[in-house]
């Protein structure tokens, strides 16, 4: 399938990351490289298949809607890069 | 303290049960142990460089409370006393965990994952945190944001990854055993180039809650140890269910030491053609040949059988994992914790500038990778394919298990290489995953245990992998092997 470095501009925007001009190019040929690998599996037959997400057979694990212990603020803002009065401090979201 | 065979330069030479012994006959103290090992540390460390954070003073007084329980003759637990270290994407509480990248290079964790508590309540004594691949993803601890790590066999080398720092760390003395964690071959990898045991057990037989999630369906933490009886001892330590982790199994672990018996007559084992045929390098192949005849004449019976859907595993493995990774590691957004930009416009630019500065070259291609995988017009394509691929590769190991105990084979195509010869081609690092993913894909234990060297003098390890929650017979087969040989009595020359 090919890369174009339009879908790589939509994917990184997504993903929320910054892509130079220097670096668009080399990451356009890299992804398609290994996007091509990728396709690879197209040679498997898999009609009918069941997709397996999770190894374990498992459904719904649920606990008591009983609450328990949480942190102290303290112990939540202590790694904060920026707060202020008991919150965290973020750009102006709202216009 | 009357010792008479050891002295202080070769305690940390011992493994954990001998180390217990020691301690528990009171010939050895807690304190002096510990000690011996930071100098240990502290005399190699910056030719090694396994480790990120070395635990200060706070580790000799943990190590006395330790002794003073001993001298009250309070229960010892089989890890008590015994200091170690862990890979750093485990949250350990007011230490910080900074999964080797720019990221979390000042999160200090409010609280300890469960393992770390596991071994807290065996009075295991902490000694650091372990250099590591960023995020986990790499195989050769050189995408680390703080260091490399080198291969104490050669420091020319890469130690393997992504967990790279624990792998080293045991190989020469620096712990006593180490926890590592394994996405598509991060424990037995390193472990096979270190020349250490290392085991990727069954996924949810260990907890991943305070694992810092890479792809979570394919996670595990395990343990890296100079033998297979320190393996069994620390395993013992760390599965279980665990109610803070949904994907955790609710089974009943057998005790692990009792598999460690020396007979494997009768047991029935089975080699992938594929994974003895195109890509292996030629000494490896020989040397895990030689292992396989070992086995047999200690009776066990191996064959070669058909496994063509291996071929599709690494496809399989980068989507799946990558598109798990992109959406776990989402949460980096620079608000909460962790690294923030100092310049920005508005928030979507706060994220899209802190992302971009924190992330390594690495990281930020795989969540390109699995973004790409799971947006709209290529989900069926690439992610949902991968999956259906995943159902297939487990059924390929369900029918090798109908005729064999286990199966075995090389780990990787080759021994470790030299630092900066795999970092350019990403898709040439991936392939040496050839013979790990599967485990994690299919969710099966997977056990690494030393059987040779190569003419550079250089590990080889050899891998073998279990049904689900069949560990114990991989232990009892590697404890066999390990009793008639003596690889794992080798130590580097470092």
């Amino acid at each position: 399938m090919k890369v174009t470095r339009e879908t790589i501009e939509h994917v990184a925007n997504l993903a929320r990351l910054n892509i130079s001009e220097q670096e668009k190019e080399k990451i356009t040929l890299e992804m398609e490289n290994i996007i091509n690998y990728m396709d690879k599996l197209n040679e498997l037959d898999t009609t009918g298949i069941k997709a397996m997400e999770h190894v374990i057979p498992m459904k719904n694990v649920l606990r008591e809607d009983k609450v328990e212990k949480s942190f102290d603020r303290e112990k939540i803002l202590a790694n904060a890069p920026l707060h202020d009065n008991g919150f965290f401090k973020v750009p102006k979201v709202v216009e | 303290m009357e010792r008479d065979v050891f002295d202080m330069a070769e305690l940390y030479e011992l493994t954990v049960h001998e180390l217990s012994e020691l301690l528990k006959s009171r010939k050895l103290g807690v304190v002096e142990l510990t000690q011996a090992f930071l100098k240990r540390i502290d005399g190699i460390d910056s030719k090694v460089g396994s480790y990120i954070t070395v635990s200060g003073d706070e580790v000799l007084k943990k190590a006395g409370d330790v002794q003073a329980k001993i001298d009250r003759k309070e229960a010892m637990p089989p890890l008590a006393g015994i200091p170690m270290a862990v890979k750093d994407n485990m949250c350990t509480e007011g230490i910080p965990t900074t999964c080797a990248s720019k990221m979390l290079h000042n999160f200090i964790p409010p609280y300890n994952a469960t393992v770390i508590n596991k071994l807290y309540a065996q009075d295991s004594v902490l000694l650091g945190k372990l250099n590591m691949d960023e995020f986990a993803m790499g195989g050769s601890t050189e995408n680390s944001y703080f260091k490399q790590t080198k291969n104490p066999w050669d420091v020319e080398r890469v130690p393997g990854g992504s967990s790279g720092g624990s792998a080293a760390s045991v190989a020469c003395g620096e712990a006593a055993f180490a926890l590592g964690s394994d996405t598509g071959g991060s424990i037995r990898q390193p472990a096979s180039f270190c020349g250490v045991v290392g085991m990727k057990p069954t996924y949810g037989a260990v907890s991943r809650f305070g694992l810092v999630a890479f792809a979570s369906s394919l996670d595990q933490i395990g343990p890296l140890t100079r033998d297979v009886t320190d393996c069994a001892l620390v395993l013992n330590a760390i599965t279980g269910h665990d109610p803070m982790d949904s994907t955790s199994a609710d089974v009943e672990h057998p005790d692990y030491t009792k598999a460690l018996v020396n007979d494997i007559k009768g047991l029935k084992i089975g080699i992938p053609s594929e994974y003895i045929s195109e890509g292996i390098n030629a000494e490896v192949k020989k040397v895990i040949l030689e292992a396989v005849e070992t086995l047999q004449k200690l009776g066990a019976y191996c064959e070669e059988f058909s496994f063509p859907i291996n071929e599709y595993a690494i496809p399989a493995y980068y989507l799946i994992s990558s598109a798990e990774a992109s959406s776990n590691l989402a949460r980096y957004d620079g608000i909460k914790y962790g690294y923030r930009a100092e310049k920005f416009t508005d928030l979507l630019d706060l994220y899209k500038q802190t992302r971009s500065e924190g992330f390594g070259v690495e990281v930020k291609r795989r969540i390109m990778l699995g973004t790409y995988a799971l947006s709209s017009g290529y989900y069926d394509a690439y992610y949902k394919k991968a999956l259906q691929v995943r159902t297939l590769i487990r059924r390929g190991f369900d029918q090798a298990f109908g005729k064999y105990d286990f199966v075995i084979g090389p780990t990787a195509p080759t021994t470790a290489y030299k630092i900066g010869e795999k970092i350019d081609d990403p898709l040439a690092m991936y392939l040496g995953d050839i013979y790990t993913v599967s485990a994690n894909i299919a969710g099966l234990p997977g056990l690494v245990i030393p059987c040779g060297f190569d003419s550079n003098n250089l590990p080889v390890g050899l891998q073998l992998i279990g049904k689900p929650f069949d560990e114990s017979i991989l232990l009892r087969a590697a404890y066999t092997f390990e009793q008639n040989t003596a690889f794992h009595k080798l130590r580097p020359e470092i």
